[in-house]
């Protein structure tokens, strides 16, 4: 219930019009006090390095294609391409402003590769659904290129990496796990809750009605082709700097290698395992891409004691992943947060059954 | 749509700390752990499969054979890192702290994505990183990467090693002059690192130096060799690595390149890199620091308690003896070494991460040593110091004849003199970007 | 002129290995409307059951046969569990299907036959003739040969047998098809062995050049400039395509590469297809879409 202070003369027309309840939900503050406090104070460095900030960034990730092929219809596997053009951005401008913060250069990056996004979503003004997707398999392998071939932008270095500039934020220093968490966190709180107002708003609106049909979505008067680009740019700022953060936040070092073909399926299939056009889904694909590898391995450790051979378990795990997204395309292709969502429902009403 | 979404986090966050908890912590007194980050999946497996089974096989006969080091067990567990970064920071962080009790005194990644990234945080964990011949190679100077050790022998080094060899072949250093020599490299970090040395060599000596890259994955290659028979270089150096050398090879014969002149680097130089080349792998050359063969001595101690009891990781008995299998050996042995070294000082018990780099930096194997523990001939005497963390620098070359690899040198030292001041200025360089301070040798 | 003649004709010969690989997308694509993402792992799979069972010492002939039939065996799987379940969706839907299908085909592949490198001896040596002054590899015109023998008999396969017009029949129209009464599974089925057989040609030839291992799954990527300008669904748009592609290659590392350091070979073919595709979006001969608004 909204709380309208009680006018004398109240007046039906100008009466304000609310269509959404808001309230504060207490669940996810609850949420992200266990995240920014609890999870600091009790986590290892294991948890943290090797699992709550890839998992961060991964849904950084998922998020930025999400908004591109879920909520816009855009098929895209050039999503690593762009973190690498956030991750070299984002080292180039460190490197060479002397005296930028960090999330300046952060945001520097993920301009940079929303305008480098920007021109490869020029096509899609003339290309849809499947020659799409071969634009964006171009992008993905000249970008890939770009960063291996040329050296000014890992500044000449033998290895070809980039490594992480000092990361500090107003004198404190962010390299030790719990800053680097609390630094990716951050980023990734902030972007959802733009994010989440996005699809909520005309913008939002827009993409989805040009996924659903575009052709209809010209009829009523959208900007498709406008809308189109504008979706491709927003996603490569989300995934540029998700590709930042991925470089300096979890692995200290990047290079052209890191942000291959294989890292653009991998968060395509973030997305389809989460659900496509949800910003839940997008953490639900990511929690499961990152932890299911790590838990099969443990569990194989535990299980067989080692007695297993490494490669097999590598080998079932594959054949496992391939399974699960042909199911889920088969079985649900809204992904987990619709299952997810579904057994919410079951169980508010329970024990009826609908 | 919220309310699921803190729902489902709590479950997930429920479920991992359960996880957490449940993880056992059972103690196990007096062992050492060798964490042994792999790659058995993958586009490089196929390189990787004998590697794991040499150093497995080193470590168990060590356990069984010798009771461990001075009596300390052995202990190691794989974690799969596919050859990639992220999975290799993975399994360091998992492996890091130890196992059940059992500290980790030497770390190897096993891969180059993953030796850059985890340069530094084994710098800031304390815990020394040996990468045997990749790497990076401005870790040598140790003042600036105390715990970095890319250890016997070095891109540069193999670079410098190949020069030396080709001039052998023709008469003397001085016959270089005028000289065309081709590297056919594959177009990334690892095929580029070679560059510097060849350039400074070829000013220093006079040959032509010409470089001509391969687009990774590298399994077309008609037109690098096209362009290498229109250039008739008197050499060709191969920095190619995984299916680009047999394809490589391959193409060179069918451009008619003669394969005797192509000298491949040494991780093109195993079996399973010049099998799948088939007839036109005969005469083909490599650079190797640890050679092909199964008859060294500690072959045959290996055959007779692992092999033959059934023990041995090897799943193909056929690459038994094969490059990699020995490269296994050789990487696991100066790990056990390094820890009986550091034993001698801080006594016969387990050793932590600082302790096994002062190992690695007093360590010492000369030819004795070397034929104690069977190695003499398979390894070259090794010596790291603090502002030496690479020792060695010499390979041999072999060739092959379509069934096995035949020794035709021994030892070529790599010029690593003049190489130096190019590995000193990198790692000033380093130093400078990265603020920290180079160590004063001399109060080690 | 000799050095451009040699390029050009070294890159038409390998543009036919590529166009073989192509050949098996363009077969599933035709009736299926599905972009098949694991074609390069059933080349693989094919390649390496051949090399399996060459090694347990089977002869070259029964070997061949044996891997024929497991390339059926598995088509009949895919239709009956992939296939079918996701019939009228998406084209995106079923090209990620695919993409799930070639992780679980590499997944058994490599832990049912094994992670090492083998050699794949086909009896062709690799050794370079002259045609003038030109020089030509033999492998590439066998090669070239074979592709060509692909085509006729698919052409055949096509055109004169029955089974084959029903494709076509699919292919143009799959609800007027099905109201004909014919078998749409059937179909598929079939497409898809065939498509396994060609994929198993293509194995052969490119493991005999580059040993069976795990990048040869890779070569899919290669094919798909080649489907973007040679048409999605002809197969002589898959030749020409390949032939294009392979020239143009081999060109431009040639006289280009050497302005940026080389190594552009990669994603040149890309280019080309990114050209094409704002040109003329649907391929030399592919079938032209045109949506008006």
């Amino acid at each position: 219930m909204t709380a309208t202070v009680p006018r004398l003369t109240a007046s039906f027309d100008d009466a304000p019009l609310t269509l959404v309840r808001r309230r504060w939900r207490p669940g996810l503050l609850l949420l992200l006090l266990v995240a920014f406090v609890g999870l600091p104070w009790l986590g290892n460095d294991y948890w943290l390095n090797a699992i709550l900030i890839p998992f961060l960034v991964l849904s950084l990730a998922g998020l930025g294609l999400n908004l591109l092929t879920g909520y816009t219809g855009q098929t895209s596997v050039g999503a690593a391409g762009f973190m690498a053009v956030g991750a070299f951005a984002t080292y180039g401008l460190l490197l060479r402003v002397p005296g930028l913060p960090l999330p300046l250069a952060l945001l520097g990056g993920g301009v940079i590769a929303g305008v480098v996004g920007l021109l490869f979503g020029i096509p899609s003004s003339r290309i849809k659904g499947f020659y799409l997707m071969v634009t964006t398999l171009a992008s993905q392998f000249f970008l890939e290129w770009v960063f291996a071939k040329f050296p000014w932008f890992y500044n000449y270095a033998s290895s070809g990496t980039i490594s992480a500039p000092r990361l500090e934020l107003f004198g404190h220093n962010l390299a030790t796990p719990v800053g680097r968490y609390l630094l990716t966190l951050s980023c990734v709180v902030l972007l959802t809750w733009v994010a989440a107002n996005l699809v909520r708003s005309q913008v939002g609106r827009n993409w989805m009605a040009i996924r659903d049909m575009d052709t209809a979505a010209a009829v009523i008067g959208i900007a498709v082709e406008r809308d189109k680009r504008m979706a491709f740019a927003v996603s490569s700022f989300y995934l540029g700097i998700a590709g930042a953060l991925w470089a300096f936040a979890y692995l200290g070092t990047a290079s052209a290698g890191s942000f291959d073909i294989n890292r653009s399926f991998q968060i395509l299939f973030i997305i389809i395992i989460g659900g496509m056009g949800s910003i839940v889904g997008s953490f639900i694909g990511a929690a499961f891409i990152s932890l299911v590898p790590i838990l099969l391995s443990h569990a194989g450790q535990w299980l067989f004691n080692g007695n297993v051979d490494a490669g097999q378990l590598q080998n079932l795990q594959k054949v496992l992943f391939g399974a699960l997204i042909i199911g889920f395309l088969i079985k649900e292709p809204e992904g987990l947060a619709r299952l997810l969502g579904d057994l919410r429902e079951r169980i508010r009403v329970w024990p009826l059954r609908f | 749509m919220h309310a699921t979404f803190k729902r489902s986090l709590a479950a997930i966050g429920l479920a991992l700390g359960a996880y957490a908890t449940l993880v056992p912590a059972a103690q196990a007194a007096n062992e050492q752990f060798f964490p042994l980050a792999t790659y058995r999946v993958g586009a490089y497996a196929s390189s990787g499969i004998p590697v794991w089974a040499g150093m497995i096989d080193y470590l168990r006969y060590i356990n069984d054979v010798e009771g461990g080091i001075n009596g300390v067990k052995l202990v190691w567990q794989e974690c799969e890192t596919e050859w990639t970064a992220e999975k290799g920071i993975e399994c360091y962080e998992r492996f890091k702290n130890g196992l059940n009790g059992a500290p980790v005194a030497i770390y190897a990644p096993n891969g180059a994505p993953a030796a850059y990234a985890l340069a530094d945080k084994a710098e800031a964990d304390r815990i020394p990183l040996i990468t045997l011949g990749y790497g990076r190679t401005e870790a040598t100077d140790g003042r600036v990467f105390p715990y970095n050790f890319p250890a016997m022998l070095t891109f540069y080094s193999e670079a410098s090693a190949f020069i030396n060899y080709v001039a052998e072949r023709e008469g003397g250093l001085d016959k270089l002059k005028g000289k065309k020599i081709a590297t056919v490299y594959h177009d990334s970090a690892y095929g580029r690192e070679t560059q510097g040395p060849l350039a400074l060599l070829a000013q220093k000596y006079g040959f032509e130096n010409i470089q001509i890259a391969v687009a990774d994955p590298g399994n077309e290659q008609a037109g690098q060799w096209r362009q290498v028979r229109q250039l008739k270089p008197d050499w060709v150096f191969l920095r190619t690595w995984g299916v680009s050398t047999p394809v490589a090879i391959k193409t060179a014969a069918r451009f008619g390149y003669p394969v005797e002149r192509i000298v491949g680097d040494i991780w093109a130089s195993s079996n399973e890199d010049v099998l799948p080349a088939g007839e036109a792998g005969k005469g083909y050359l490599a650079l190797t620091p640890y050679p092909g063969g199964a008859d060294f001595d500690i072959h045959q101690r290996i055959r007779q308690y692992i092999l033959d009891t059934g023990k041995s990781d090897l799943k193909d008995p056929k690459s038994f003896g094969s490059v990699y299998y020995n490269s296994g050996l050789v990487n696991a042995a100066i790990a056990v070494e390094a820890i009986r070294t550091g034993q001698k000082k801080f006594g016969n018990r387990p050793l932590n991460g600082e302790e096994g780099r002062w190992g690695l930096e007093h360590l010492d194997l000369g030819d004795a040593r070397l034929k104690e523990i069977g190695f003499l001939g398979l390894m070259q005497p090794l010596k790291l110091s603090c502002s030496d963390h690479e020792g060695g620098g010499a390979a041999k070359v072999q060739q092959w004849d379509g069934q096995q690899w035949k020794l035709i040198t021994d030892w070529v030292q790599a010029d690593r003199v003049t190489l130096r001041p190019l590995i000193d200025a990198k790692a000033a360089e380093y130093a400078k970007e990265k603020g920290v301070s180079a160590r004063d040798c001399a109060a080690q | 002129m000799n050095f451009f003649l040699e390029t050009l004709v070294g890159g038409l010969l390998a543009g036919t290995l590529y166009s073989l690989v192509a050949i098996g997308f363009v077969l599933i694509y035709k009736a299926s409307g599905v972009f098949n993402f694991a074609q390069g792992a059933m080349l693989l799979f094919a390649a390496l059951t051949f090399v399996s069972l060459r090694e347990q010492g089977f002869s070259f002939a029964l070997a061949l046969v044996l891997t024929v039939l497991v390339m059926i065996v598995g088509a009949l799987l895919i239709e009956r569990l992939v296939l079918r379940p996701l019939v009228n969706r998406s084209q995106i839907t079923l090209f990620m299907a695919t993409l799930g299908l070639s992780f679980i085909i590499e997944g058994l592949a490599q832990g049912l036959m094994g992670a090492q490198v083998r050699a794949l001896d086909l009896g062709i040596e690799d050794v370079p003739l002259f045609v003038g002054e030109i020089m030509v590899s033999q492998f590439d015109l066998i090669a070239a040969g074979v592709s060509g023998l692909t085509v006729a008999v698919l052409a055949l396969l096509f055109n004169k047998t029955r089974i084959g017009v029903a494709l076509r029949a699919v292919a143009d129209d799959t609800r007027a098809a099905l109201s004909l009464g014919i078998n749409l599974n059937r179909i598929w089925q079939i497409v898809w062995a065939v498509a396994g057989v060609v994929g198993l040609v293509a194995g052969l030839l490119w493991g005999a050049r580059q040993g069976v291992q795990f990048s040869l799954s890779l070569v899919v990527l290669k094919a798909l400039p080649v489907l973007i300008i040679g048409g999605f669904t002809s197969i002589g748009g898959a030749i020409v395509g390949g032939l294009i592609v392979g020239a143009a290659e081999n060109l431009a590392e040639a006289y280009i590469g050497p302005l940026v350091g080389g190594g552009i070979t990669p994603w040149f073919a890309y280019f080309l297809a990114l050209i094409f595709l704002y040109i003329r979006p649907s391929g030399l001969f592919g079938d032209r879409i045109i949506e008006r608004v």
